[in-house]
C-alpha cells in the first residue's frame, strides 16, 4: 500500500464524513462503513493477507524484527512529540531518548534501548487530539487502512505528511519503504484478525467496538472512565 | 478394614477438609497466575497441543479454564439491559452458547501462543472487595507488551472471571454491541440462533 497514495482516499473519506447523517452516534455513516468494510474484505482476503502470512512464513524472524523496529524508531519520534503535545514530559523523554539509543543501533534496526528498560511511550496525534478533549467523532472505516474516526484519520494524516519516509525524493525506494510498512503492520495483525473471525457474531460491529475502547484506552493511557452499562 | 487403617481414612478426610476452604478461598490474583501457569505449561509441554490437536485444546480448556469463570454474569453483562426480557429458558440457551463460543474463541487464541512470558502486577484490592480487577500483562520480546487484566468476582465457590479486558478491549463490552444489534434484528430468539449457527460452523471446523 502506498500511503502517500493512500492520503486523497483517506481525506476524501474524512470530508465526506463531515455531512452528518442520522444513525448511531458514535457511527453515523455505518451504510457507508459497512459498504467499504465489504470492499476491504475480498482485497484483504485475496492480497493483503496472503502477502502477510508469506511474510511470516519465509522471512526469517530476525528480519522481520528489524523491520519492525526500523518502523517502530520512527513511531517513536512522533510518540515523543505527542507527548509533549500532551505535557508528559517524562514519556516524551523515554521516547526521544528511545530514538537517540536506537539511532545509533544500525538505525533503528536493533532495539537496544527496550533492552535498556526504556519503555515506549506508544503516543499519537489522534491521542493528543483526545487529550485536549476533542471528541472521537464518526466512526470510519477505510479500505486498505482499516478502523479509525474523523478525529484518529486526521491525526494518522498529520503523521504521514511529516514523515520521514515522504521525504525520499526517490519515488520507487520511498514506495517500496511504503510497502514493507504496510506489510508489516499487516503480518503483526495476523492473529488479531484470525481470532476476530473466530469470535466476533457480525465482524463489522467486534472491529468497531474493539477499535472504539482500544482508543478510548490509549488516550486515558490504560486507565479509562468505565463505560456505562449499557 | 483394621482400625489403623480406618484412623488413616479419617485423618485424610480431615486434612482435606481443613485444605478444601483455604483453597476456595485462594486470592484471585494467585488463582489467576496458578491457573495461567498450568495451562500455559500444558501449551508448552503437551505434544496433542503442540501439534495444533483441537480437541485436546478443548479439553484443557474444558477442564482447566472453564471452573474459573462465571458464565452466568459473563452473559447478563453482555445482554446488558435485555438480560431481563429474556425468559429464564432463554438466558439458560444464552449461557450455554455464550461458554461454547467462549470456548472457541479461546482455542484459538491458545493454539497461537508462541514464547510470551506473563507477569503479574500486584493486587491493589480492599481484601473485603467482592469485586477486583487483576492485572497482568503479556511480554513478548521486542514487541510492546500486551496488558491483559480479568474481572473478578466473589462466589460461594471461590473467585470467578466475569471479564477479560485486553489491551483495554473488554470481551464482555465488545460483545454488548453485538448481542444487541442481533437483538434489535430478530430478538432473544434471534440471537440465540446466531449464536448456535456460529457454534455449529465452529464444530464442523474443530
Amino acid at each position: 500500500m502506498n500511503m502517500r497514495a493512500m492520503m486523497p482516499v483517506l481525506a476524501a473519506v474524512l470530508l465526506s464524513a463531515c455531512a452528518s447523517a442520522p444513525g448511531r452516534v458514535d457511527d453515523p455513516f455505518e451504510p457507508m462503513n459497512r459498504a467499504m468494510y465489504a470492499i476491504n474484505k475480498p482485497i484483504d482476503d485475496h492480497v493483503m493477507r496472503p502477502i502477510a502470512q508469506a511474510y511470516v512464513d519465509y522471512v526469517p524472524k530476525l528480519v522481520r524484527q528489524g523491520v519492525s523496529n526500523v518502523f517502530g524508531n520512527i513511531d517513536d519520534l512522533f510518540s515523543g512529540i505527542n507527548g509533549l503535545l500532551q505535557g508528559k514530559t517524562e514519556k516524551a523523554g523515554n521516547d526521544f531518548g528511545r530514538v537517540l539509543v536506537n539511532s545509533w543501533g544500525l538505525g533503528g534496526l536493533v532495539d537496544i534501548a527496550t533492552d535498556l528498560g526504556i519503555p515506549k511511550g506508544n503516543e499519537d496525534f489522534g491521542q493528543t487530539f483526545g487529550y485536549w478533549g476533542i471528541p472521537q467523532g464518526p466512526y470510519l472505516f477505510v479500505p486498505l487502512w482499516g478502523p479509525t474516526t474523523v478525529r484518529d484519520g486526521t491525526g494518522s494524516l498529520i503523521r504521514i505528511w511529516y514523515g520521514p519516509v515522504g521525504y525520499i525524493s526517490y519515488v520507487p525506494l520511498r514506495n517500496i519503504i511504503y510497502g514493507i510498512g504496510a506489510v508489516d503492520i499487516r503480518a503483526n495483525a495476523l492473529g488479531t484478525t484470525s481470532l476476530i473471525e473466530e469470535a466476533a457474531l457480525d465482524p463489522y460491529t467486534f472491529v468497531r467496538r474493539a477499535y472504539l475502547q482500544r482508543r478510548e484506552y490509549m488516550v486515558y493511557d490504560g486507565s479509562p472512565p468505565p463505560e456505562k452499562d449499557d | 478394614m483394621t482400625f489403623a487403617n480406618f484412623f488413616r481414612i479419617v485423618a485424610t478426610l480431615l486434612v482435606a477438609a481443613i485444605a478444601f476452604p483455604s483453597f476456595a478461598q485462594e486470592a484471585p490474583d494467585a488463582l489467576v497466575k496458578r491457573t495461567s501457569g498450568e495451562v500455559l505449561q500444558i501449551v508448552r509441554t503437551d505434544p496433542k497441543v503442540q501439534a495444533g490437536d483441537k480437541q485436546r485444546i478443548r479439553e484443557v480448556i474444558e477442564t482447566m479454564l472453564l471452573p474459573n469463570f462465571d458464565f452466568e454474569r459473563m452473559t447478563a453483562l453482555a445482554m446488558g439491559r435485555n438480560w431481563n426480557k429474556a425468559t429464564p429458558e432463554q438466558q439458560k440457551l444464552l449461557i450455554e452458547q455464550f461458554r461454547t463460543l467462549l470456548v472457541r474463541t479461546y482455542s484459538g487464541a491458545l493454539t497461537q501462543y508462541k514464547d510470551q512470558t506473563i507477569e503479574f502486577k500486584p493486587l491493589r484490592a480492599d481484601p473485603a472487595a467482592a469485586d477486583v480487577i487483576v492485572r497482568s500483562e503479556v511480554v513478548r520480546s521486542g514487541q510492546a507488551p500486551v496488558q491483559i487484566d480479568y474481572g473478578m468476582t466473589r462466589t460461594p465457590a471461590g473467585w470467578k472471571a466475569y471479564d477479560v479486558i485486553v489491551g483495554g478491549v473488554s470481551l464482555v463490552t465488545n460483545y454488548r454491541d453485538e448481542f444487541n444489534e442481533q437483538i434489535k434484528g430478530g430478538g432473544v430468539d434471534g440471537l440465540i440462533k446466531t449464536l448456535g449457527d456460529k457454534n455449529k460452523g465452529a464444530t464442523g471446523k474443530l
